[in-house]
């Protein structure tokens, strides 16, 4: 590795380079106190991340938690529902249900593990004011309505943890987060390693919309790119340390494709890259549907769900089984 | 919270003082850069930068609550919950109390159909005083196409609450309580708003109304060009949602309609090709769409869409709303502004929702 590309200040690496060493390797073989000697340096530019074998990872992805959204097609094609570990982006045109999704996910999260949920807190990050505190309360009702209906069938005795299923206490473990301009969202984001340490137990962290502010007022779109995959970066890296779903709504966009203007998500096609899934919510006459546009381990595929005064529900009753696109 | 100046944020004085010296005044200016730019800009390393950003990040951030602590603070501050009631029942009930505090309210229609009687109505229920119901403070109504008529006006207050006439002097305080202000221009509309900012915030402002907002964007440039209109949306919108915000104010929105160009773009690229051309073609001219855009709907949280049919009948759809599933009422246009014929509404499935029709009115102007 060159030396030019570690991440070090340009005058230490100055100070490197004009003592002759231009590469890794050429400094692997010093004695940090060597080093000192001549040009003063950190021994800190050493240390390389380890590599984890395949074999070690399928462990780790057989078992990963879902999130259920409530609608079973929805999580079929979802493969179980929304992955922990991983950045799911979900896109749709205004008033398709994406917020809804989002309440609906930050409900679910929480459902005890003993009721087969993942028993987590959930982060909201609301960029738009679209989160309704009275809908969040409904959808949490029918939710714990559900989940004790199911739980009768099969004669579960868990009568602890029936008394924290009630829908005000679903509500405090929301962790709701009001930001107004570019730069709180990227300070929120900033901060969540922080406040992650200190608040244990949280499993789905949404941002309700990742792209508001970043679509107001800003001529550099390289700018805005480099932002947006800074982000994303930090998003990732979250997922995996404390082992959460992160969950980014998306607007929409027209774009000229082929001779027409057609409808795709927004933040360009670098942001298109920075997500690890990615779902459009449409609709297709007088249905909703969810379709999985990008995934590394699910196959395109696209689902009818509904929204109902409970929430996030399967579709009615004669719309098809998904149907592989 | 943007603007905040690095110097007072408390970083170690070192650190503060570099960020200073390359011109790193503010939070906004620190964050703008990945801190690979500020590693090189600042000439420090790596780590020193990540620990000055998580810093001001954390003091930048804004304060988390719990979705629970939210909803009883509302209950307990703000009036109604947070709802602001328009006394037409099924709409309030849809909307969970009335029209939310705190996000815009849009109201779209075509010309005529009953949009400016409704703005009228709600201000004079925001400017009543508490006994009769209503939010007892000022109303600033934003009058961009002229149409605001202080007759009309209090023949609907007269109407909708005769007991007001018994009252003495009352009249005369709801009609002072309410600003009419006609910007002619979108820099001067701005320039109102930012006057009527702090008011706002200290809530003696109960309501804000802008009839309409389309007229102060469909004047600055010109149809074809799509991408500039897009940009110079940008600023006003989030300025105005942020006020929203902030005050914690209801802020009603009057949008106009256009016509649908057959450029009208409705779907994704894994839709594959539209199917059933025939019948678009009659939809697109009976059909009218929301003007300013794709961008514009996203960001307003309700939409109330107007529209008539062919019959003379009017009918209210709540077409984007969080809170309720899409439903329609019909109504009507009385000497009490706007009144619902039915306060059941009926559930409409389907993007229809959306579309205007466009039939039973005879001035209606499309762009």
């Amino acid at each position: 590795m060159e030396i030019s590309n570690l991440p070090i200040s340009p005058s230490h690496r100055g100070k490197l380079l004009s003592a002759g060493y231009s590469t890794l390797a050429s400094l692997s073989s010093i004695s940090p106190k060597q080093l000192a000697e001549g040009p003063s340096t950190g021994a800190s530019l050493l240390s390389h991340t380890a590599a984890r074998t395949a074999w070690d990872m399928l462990t780790d992805e057989q078992t990963t938690r879902h999130i259920t959204t409530f609608s079973g097609e929805l999580d079929a094609i979802l493969g179980g529902g929304i992955h922990c570990n991983e950045i799911t982006e979900v896109g749709g045109a205004p008033g398709i249900g994406k917020t809804q999704l989002g309440i609906q996910l930050a409900v679910n999260v929480q459902i005890p593990v003993e009721y087969g949920g993942v028993g987590g807190k959930a982060i909201y990050i609301d960029t738009e004011g679209s989160f309704m505190v009275e809908r969040a309360h409904q959808i949490a009702e029918a939710c714990i309505r559900n989940t004790l209906d199911r739980s009768i069938l099969h004669r579960k005795d868990l009568h602890g943890i029936e008394a924290k299923m009630q829908p005000n206490n679903f509500l405090s473990n929301i962790l709701y987060f009001r930001v107004c301009s570019c730069t709180e969202q990227i300070a929120v984001i900033n901060y969540l390693d922080k406040f992650l340490e200190e608040h244990e137990n949280v499993k789905i962290v949404v941002v309700d919309s990742i792209t508001f502010h970043f679509r107001q007022d800003f001529e550099d779109f390289a700018h805005r790119t480099r932002l947006l995959s800074g982000i994303s970066l930090k998003l990732m890296r979250l997922a995996k340390r404390f082992g959460l779903a992160v969950v980014l709504l998306n607007q929409v966009t027209t774009k000229f494709i082929d001779g027409s203007f057609q409808l795709t998500l927004a933040l360009g096609d670098s942001w298109s890259h920075a997500c690890t899934n990615r779902v459009v919510l449409y609709w297709n006459g007088n249905e909703r549907r969810a379709h999985v546009d990008k995934s590394p381990s699910l196959p395109p595929a696209s689902a009818a769900f509904c929204v109902a005064s409970e929430g996030i529900r399967d579709a009615l009753p004669h719309y098809k089984r998904p149907r592989m696109a | 919270m943007a603007n905040k100046l690095i110097s007072q944020i408390g970083l170690p004085k070192s650190i503060a003082n570099i960020f200073a010296a390359r011109s790193i005044l503010t939070a906004k200016d620190a964050l703008s850069l990945t801190e690979f730019e500020l590693m090189a800009l600042l000439d420090i390393d790596l780590d020193q930068v990540k620990s000055a950003v998580s810093h001001i990040s954390a003091i930048i951030c804004p304060p988390p609550q719990t979705a629970l602590s939210l909803m009883e603070e509302r209950m307990q501050n703000e009036f109604s919950s947070g709802h602001f009631p328009t006394l037409l029942k099924g709409l309030d009930d849809a909307l969970c109390g009335g029209i939310p505090f705190g996000s815009l309210t849009e109201l779209v229609g075509p010309a005529g159909i009953g949009k400016t009687q409704f703005c009228l109505k709600l201000s004079c229920l925001a400017a009543l005083p508490a006994c009769f119901g209503g939010l007892d403070g000022r109303v600033v109504y934003i009058d961009t196409e002229s149409k605001f008529s202080s007759q009309r006006m209090i023949e609907i207050g007269i109407n909708s609450f005769p007991q007001i006439l018994q009252a003495n002097g009352v009249l005369k305080e709801m009609a002072g309580r309410i600003e009419v202000m006609r910007p002619s221009s979108l820099s001067e509309f701005m320039e109102s708003l930012q006057k009527i900012r702090l008011p706002l915030i200290r809530h003696e402002i109960k309501l804000l109304i802008v009839d309409s907002i389309a007229a102060l964007f469909s004047g600055e440039n010109n149809k074809g060009i799509r991408g500039r209109q897009q940009h110079s949306l940008g600023w006003p919108l989030s300025y105005l949602k942020s006020v929203a915000e902030l005050s914690r104010t209801p802020i009603i929105v009057t949008n106009q309609v256009r016509g649908q160009s057959h450029n009208e773009s409705i779907q994704y690229p894994f839709q594959g090709p539209r199917t059933d051309p025939i019948k678009n073609s009659e939809v697109l001219e009976s059909h009218l769409v929301p003007a300013l855009g794709i961008q514009w709907a996203h960001s307003v949280t309700i939409r109330l869409i107007f529209e008539g049919h062919s019959d003379h009948q009017r009918f209210l759809k709540v077409a984007k709303s969080p809170l309720s599933p899409p439903v329609v009422f019909p109504f009507t246009v009385d000497s009490s502004g706007i009144r619902l014929l039915s306060d059941d509404g009926v559930v409409v499935m389907g993007p229809d929702i959306n579309l205007i029709r466009s039939h039973g009115l005879v001035n209606v102007t499309s762009q």
